[in-house]
């Protein structure tokens, strides 16, 4: 059913789709040139190397924990003798021992085929707008999905749509970000640049899903990964007129003709966003007298764990900003310095060229010859300094992948925040309604009769449907709370193994480059010894 | 670099350097101990130039001098003055950014190259007999002041004298290029010799020019895994336990191998880059011998003509039977025998020209053998470093991820 090029696909999609379930090696389409060419090379990153033709069912994110460091240690052991070249070859030819945990999750996308297209012809411009639409395909074993194989085409309208909508449903969950909207590049750079860019970053942003155990299975990505034709989920232009709606309805809110109360499944919900403008500023309110009041409600102390937590996680994110720095102003050394290099043979390789035209003398030939070993020589290591780069750069791509997860982080925590705050606010509900009640009761007792019956009818109602609200709001609250834990839980587990991952993978990329550097160094280091004696 | 201190006297360019000196005279000079003397505007280096020597013409077995960079290029002027057809040896460069003037590697640099230039000049068989050699080598500080202070005539500055060296080497272009028309020698052999040159000094100055790149880029990757260490280090005290501590570990080794980039720039700098600057100015000392040549050609051309029309003017005399005819027949004998000078001059050009560039391009031969020796060896030592520092690292890390 899928020809040789999707086949083709399905390769790198293994191989793609396990580095990035585990958060670490994205495909990281750089700028350096020379990274079509690593898939080649034989020592590069051994987690690059396809396993054996008929593959153990790929492993699920917490596997691949597990498994590149089999694979390394494999290496690691061997690399530690002479002979270091063949040991590396050999490890990666061993069929890759995965301690496997039943069953073994996956879910595989690939984002290809970027396709322009018009829309329909109901808008002002004549001929209507262009789009781009992508190819999704995925392969998964996730039963929720119901099916193997699926491929459908979007645009990147949709993709806003599933992100808003996945932050709404899955609140205190880390959900990565999408990729941004980009306006401005989207006018500056060459339409194939732009498109390719953005290929990529969907690529990339998809494949983050698919690797957090909760939202890979979510109805959401499935829909958006399934259902042919439009995308089956309300778009933000339908919340934004959400908004409207709720402007329209403020005034008989205020006015008290239609009901200002929050109603338990809007609880759920944070305000913003929703169309219940009036339940924005009582929470607006809310946070208000919580400042002004000093003391943050009951809750939110208690979680002492939580506040230290959210401290430490602050303060990694600070240090991941800055290691993410310096680790691309280490790749750019890097690459100059394997870019001087290559100026540097060639130079001496024209100025040999130029010695040997012009020799009148033999010593000039003979001069001629040892520029061009060192020319040759300096040409070599410019191409291994540029290959250590690219590989450098996939490893430490690691830091900035953290760094993104940390705006995830920051979102997750929000949620929690305005939760807390939908309850706060339904207290401070309840106990001015409560208020009013009691003010009715003592006011109703002083006069006989009286039309006071609508009115407390009305505020009991209020009340009880006050009371579920609140109900709501603080099982919503707690469930925040728990994904908010269990999240930051996955998050250290999964950033430990990553970084450990990220950290051997440099270094052993650096030991096998100098090695190969230093080896081509030293062969003309002996050719040359003969100048070092005589001058001595 | 070059230890030349122990080169022997006597013998032809082909010398090796080999030679023993036991049974020879013996000069070996070396410039030494850079020293800042006094302060602001005026404040400049001085170096101790110690000789030792056994040749008869020398005072005594040992003498330590101080001398300044101005005293070295009047040495220079005086060579290239009286030494014509002479590769005189090249000298750095004067210093035009001020701040750069004192600073540790320059001084180092200048030291060397100073070194160097003394050596050539006392182990080349010509100019080693030079008195101005002798004065610079001996003479006490006042009178080499006042010698230098007298080229002020001709020379005012050393500046000047790079001016009209320029000026010179213009002219030469100018020449080649057949900008000019003015009398050039049909010798295809030293035309192709002249383009040879001319063409040499761009291939090597851009050689020169990655070269020093290269340089800056190993100082540039050493700060920047200084800083990336130091940020991992910070990263790992965020993280802590086993986790913490291999980044920690990670930032100590980033930074150890810092140091290490920053000294191999230093020995890229002096035993690779250097020489080649030396090769760029030594190509460029050539082209001021070759304006030498050039104007030496020139006078001779100039003064055969006017000895040729003189002979015809003194014919016309003869004839008319003029009492002048007797200053005139002076006049034509100085005339021919200063025209004899000139030629004998420039033929002595040609003949010196001739052995110094076969002595030149063996030299050449050996001193690039030995920069790219540097080279190699320095990359080698440093890449095997590298591996060696990460290599290191490879349990301690496996032994994080089993636990």
């Amino acid at each position: 059913m899928m020809g040789a090029e999707e086949q083709q696909q399905q390769q790198t999609l293994k191989l793609d789709s396990d580095s990035l379930s585990s958060n670490s090696f994205s495909t990281y389409k750089s700028t350096f040139t020379s990274l079509s060419s690593d898939s080649h090379h034989p020592l590069s990153d051994p987690l690059f190397s396809p396993p054996s033709p008929q593959s153990l069912p790929p492993p699920s994110y917490s596997d691949i924990v597990i498994s590149p460091l089999h694979t390394e240690s494999h290496e690691l052991n061997e690399s530690n003798g002479d002979d270091t070249e063949n040991a590396k070859n050999n490890a990666i030819q061993q069929p890759e021992l995965r301690v496997s945990e039943s069953p073994i999750e996956y879910l595989k996308i690939s984002v290809s085929k970027p396709q322009k297209e018009v829309e329909a012809s109901n808008s002002i411009v004549p001929g209507g707008n262009k789009y781009f639409t992508y190819l999704i395909t995925s392969t998964t074993n996730i039963l929720e999905h119901g099916g193997s194989e699926f491929v459908v085409r979007r645009r990147f309208k949709d993709v806003v749509t599933l992100s808003d909508r996945l932050s709404e449903v899955y609140r205190g969950y880390f959900i990565p970000s999408r990729p941004d909207k980009s306006v401005v590049e989207s006018q500056v750079m060459q339409k194939q640049e732009f498109v390719e860019q953005r290929r990529v970053a969907l690529e990339k942003y998809l494949r983050r899903l698919a690797g957090h155990p909760v939202i890979r299975k979510s109805d959401e990505l499935r829909v958006f990964l399934q259902v042919q034709g439009k995308l089956p989920l309300p778009t933000s232009t339908d919340v934004a007129s959400r908004m409207l709606d709720g402007a329209v309805n403020l005034p008989k809110q205020l006015f008290g003709d239609s009901s200002s109360v929050i109603a338990p499944q809007e609880a759920v919900q944070p305000a913003k966003g929703g169309r219940d403008l009036l339940r924005i500023f009582k929470e607006l309110k809310q946070s208000v007298s919580n400042d002004w009041g000093g003391s943050k409600r009951q809750v939110e102390d208690d979680d002492k764990e939580f506040v230290e937590k959210k401290e430490r996680l602050n303060v990694l994110e600070v240090q991941l900003g800055n290691a993410s720095q310096q680790a691309e102003a280490l790749v750019k050394a890097q690459q100059d310095m394997g870019e001087t290099m290559g100026e540097l043979g060639l130079a001496f390789l024209k100025l040999m060229k130029f010695e040997n035209q012009e020799a009148s003398y033999n010593t000039q030939r003979a001069r001629a010859a040892d520029m061009k070993n060192v020319a040759t020589a300096t040409v070599k290591a410019s191409r291994l300094y540029r290959e250590l780069n690219a590989q450098t750069v996939k490893h430490l791509d690691m830091l900035h992948e953290y760094m993104g997860l940390m705006l995830a982080v920051h979102a997750a925590f929000s949620d929690r925040s305005s939760a807390l705050l939908t309850v706060q606010t339904l207290l401070t509900e309840l106990s001015s309604l409560h208020a009013r009640a009691e003010k009715l009761e003592t006011a109703s007792s002083k006069i006989f009769g009286g039309d006071k019956s609508r009115k407390g009818e009305e505020l009991k109602e209020a009340i009880k449907v006050t009371e579920d609200a609140k109900s709501c709001a603080i099982r919503q609250y707690e469930r925040i709370k728990e994904n908010n834990r269990s999240e930051m839980e996955r998050l250290d587990k999964e950033r430990k193994a990553d970084f450990i991952n990220m950290l051997k993978g440099f270094v052993v990329n650096q030991v096998t480059y100098s090695e190969k550097i230093g080896n081509e160094w030293a062969k003309i280091a002996e050719e040359t010894s003969g100048y070092a004696k005589e001058s001595g | 670099m070059l230890n030349m201190q122990q080169r022997s006297i006597g013998g032809g360019s082909s010398q090796s350097p080999r030679s023993p000196q036991s049974f020879q005279l013996y000069l070996s000079v070396s410039v030494t101990e850079p020293a800042k003397m006094g302060t602001g505007v005026q404040a400049y280096i001085s170096y101790k130039v110690i000789t030792k020597t056994n040749l008869p013409e020398y005072q005594g077995a040992e003498k330590i001098v101080i001398r300044r960079y101005s005293d070295f290029v009047w040495l220079r002027d005086r060579l290239f003055e009286k030494f014509k057809g002479i590769f005189i040896p090249p000298l750095p460069e004067k210093s035009t950014v001020e701040k750069f003037r004192f600073s540790a590697e320059f001084i180092e640099m200048r030291r060397q190259a100073l070194d160097i230039f003394v050596n050539r000049i006392a182990s080349h068989h010509e100019l080693q007999q030079s008195e101005d050699l002798r004065t610079f080598l001996q003479a006490d500080e006042q009178t080499m002041e006042r010698a230098r202070s007298q080229e002020t005539g001709i020379f005012k500055k050393p500046s000047d004298f790079m001016q009209i060296f320029k000026d010179v080497q213009s002219k030469v272009s100018d020449v080649v290029l057949g900008k000019e028309k003015p009398v050039e020698e049909s010798n295809p052999e030293y035309e192709k010799l002249k383009h040879y040159i001319f063409e040499l000094e761009n291939h090597l100055a851009e050689a020169q020019k990655h070269a020093y790149r290269l340089v800056k880029r190993h100082r540039e990757l050493g700060q920047s895994l200084s800083d990336f260490g130091k940020a991992v280090k910070l990263l790992g005290d965020c993280e802590g336990e086993a986790l913490g501590k291999a980044f920690s570990e990670l930032g100590a080794k980033s930074e150890i191998l810092a140091i290490k980039l920053q000294k191999e720039a230093h020995h890229l700098l002096m035993n690779f880059e250097e020489p080649l600057k030396d090769y760029v100015r030594a190509v460029q000392s050539i082209k001021g011998t070759m304006a030498e040549r050039a104007n030496a050609f020139r006078q001779q051309c100039e003064l055969t003509e006017t000895v040729k029309l003189k002979e015809i003017d003194l014919n016309k005399l003869r004839l008319m039977r003029s009492e002048k005819l007797l200053d005139a027949e002076h006049d034509y004998e100085e005339l021919k025998a200063e025209c004899e000078e000139t030629t004998r001059k420039f033929e002595n050009i040609v003949r010196l020209m001739g052995e110094e560039i076969v002595r030149f391009q063996e030299q050449k031969t050996i001193d690039m053998g030995l920069a790219f020796h540097e080279f190699a060896k320095g990359q080698a030592h440093l890449a095997n470093s590298i591996a060696d520092a990460w290599r290191s690292l490879l349990p301690k890390l496996e032994a994080c991820s089993s636990s």
